[in-house]
């Protein structure tokens, strides 16, 4: 699995667009969102160097390679090649002739994914309303039908991951990429929010987040793993994945899915408690 | 895929949208009291929305709220992380986010403004924000505040330098700061309000309202094909 790095890649220089995805200085909205580190300070969760690294840590390893898995699945359906003739068609028809695999659906399907791993409302909200500043400006910055039919298909914001390995494909990094942007992401804006919320040193951080480098691609590489063939579902069979299988639960006639439903799930009721406790404080810096 | 798509977003067109006034300035300067004003002289004439980035979350926007001096519901809040010049500078998605929701539920609108969290001098709004962007001082800094420039005092479109009425207690030289103003902003206005006195801001308000009408004047002009060309 090492090197399968999945297909992808619609405009050259990927490595150089991955840099650009990931930088914080991407201006969608991401700078002002602490991932729970803003209420781990406030109940005294984090206090230093050494629980930050820890709660780094627990948060890759639960919501960093969920989000992760999500991003890869994402890249993979916005490159999967027909989608820019799908979406061309839906533009012309206005998707409701179901003579395009319904694209739009496919969106709004792998976004159910994303809603039931992401227990906290409020973490829900920031998702997506990371997700909605990230499709507006990657829209502007990597333009593509797929970004144009994803804005369309989940207007409200779709969930942030999602959006992430959207705007990947469309930057023309393949599914690992997007899978290491996400892990990246996962870590790093909590990682700033405590060096701001602390003032602890921001080099000693910046060593943690060295440290980290190894989880982050072994992160990516479990995310791409998870990315199973599609499945097919004959009219009547047994969902494989039992009652709580593919989001859209759509029994009429033969469903070609993608395996989303055996993406990773880890749950992380602390990070969930953080969301929420953060939701209510009033007195609060961070969006999230 | 998409080399040659057309940057077809949804946000930028300044045609038939609302105008954009960016309101920024250091903490405890007057730029919520300034923002009331605007909500009140210009309210009985004009659909407006206003966004706040609080550096803790609702507190300017509950002010506003609580003054009555705007629906509250067109009052939105913007948290910026620790960071208030990042999100109307560097990072403008959540506010460009807040403008366009406003102008969504309550549109069309005839001016939104968007209030930066408390900042230092060199804070100035992104022209991806604010069409226009209004700084604001207060004497209490002291009389060598103009003179120390930066980017929100040189080239902010109008500088507002509000409390007027604390001079004599400060000890602050209004004709200095008039001076020294007039010398790093190359001819841009000036404005000394005392907002404690005026509630209604009248003279930034006259400002606001020319700016709205010539934001108005041109964009008709701009998009309205029907109109005789040898008018």
């Amino acid at each position: 699995m090492q090197n399968d790095r999945r297909k992808g890649g619609m405009r050259g220089s990927p490595d150089a667009a991955l840099l650009l995805l990931a930088d914080s200085r991407l201006p969608a909205g991401g700078h002002a969102h602490s991932g729970g580190a803003e209420e781990a300070v406030r109940l005294g969760t984090i206090t230093g160097p050494e629980d930050l690294a820890r709660f780094l840590r627990g948060r890759l390893a639960t919501a960093g390679l969920v989000s992760a898995a999500l991003a890869a699945a994402a890249c993979e359906l916005a490159s999967a090649g027909h989608d820019e003739q799908a979406a061309a068609h839906d533009e012309q028809t206005g998707g409701r002739d179901g003579q395009s695999d319904d694209p739009a659906g496919r969106w709004r399907q792998l976004d159910a994914e994303a809603d039931a791993r992401t227990a906290s409302p409020a973490q829900r909200e920031a998702s997506r309303v990371q997700g909605r500043l990230l499709i507006r400006s990657a829209r502007r910055i990597w333009p593509s039908p797929v970004l144009d039919l994803l804005a369309k298909a989940v207007p409200n914001g779709v969930h942030h991951p999602i959006a992430l390995g959207a705007a990947a494909a469309s930057a023309g990094c393949d599914p690992y990429q997007s899978a290491l942007a996400a892990a990246y992401n996962a870590v790093t804006g909590p990682a700033t929010a405590a060096v701001r919320l602390l003032g602890l040193d921001p080099v000693t951080v910046h060593r943690l987040l060295a440290d980290l480098a190894p989880a982050l691609n072994d992160a990516a590489h479990a995310a791409c793993a998870s990315l199973i063939d599609d499945v097919v579902m004959e009219p009547g069979a047994a969902d494989p994945f039992g009652p709580y299988g593919t989001a859209n639960g759509d029994a009429k006639g033969s469903t070609r899915g993608p395996g989303w439903p055996a993406l990773p799930g880890h749950a992380a009721p602390a990070l969930d408690l953080l969301a929420e406790g953060h939701h209510s404080n009033t007195m609060k810096l961070f969006v999230s | 895929m998409g080399a040659n798509h057309d940057d077809h977003h949804d946000a930028a067109d300044p045609h038939g949208r609302a105008l954009r006034l960016g309101i920024g300035g250091p903490v405890g300067s007057g730029k919520t009291a300034l923002v009331a004003a605007l909500c009140r002289s210009l309210g009985p004439s004009m659909r407006l929305g206003v966004v706040t980035n609080d550096i803790y979350t609702t507190e300017d926007a509950e002010f506003l709220r609580r003054a009555g001096v705007l629906d509250p519901e067109r009052i939105l809040a913007v948290q910026t992380g620790c960071c208030p010049h990042t999100a109307i500078r560097d990072d403008i998605a959540a506010n460009i986010d807040a403008v366009e929701t406003l102008e969504e539920r309550f549109g069309p609108l005839d001016l939104v403004i968007v209030e930066s969290g408390g900042d230092n001098l060199t804070a100035t709004f992104s022209r991806g924000l604010a069409d226009r962007q209004i700084f604001v001082l207060d004497v209490s800094g002291g009389d060598k505040v103009p003179r120390k420039g930066g980017p929100g005092v040189t080239t902010a479109d109008l500088l507002v330098i509000n409390k007027t009425d604390l001079a004599p207690l400060v000890g602050a030289d209004l004709t200095v700061m008039s001076r020294d103003a007039a010398a790093v902003r190359e001819g841009r206005p000036v404005l000394f309000t005392s907002i404690r006195e005026d509630r209604s801001a009248h003279s930034v308000a006259e400002w606001v309202t020319s700016l709205v009408g010539s934001w108005h004047h041109q964009n008709d002009h701009t998009h309205d094909h029907s109109a005789p060309t040898n008018a």
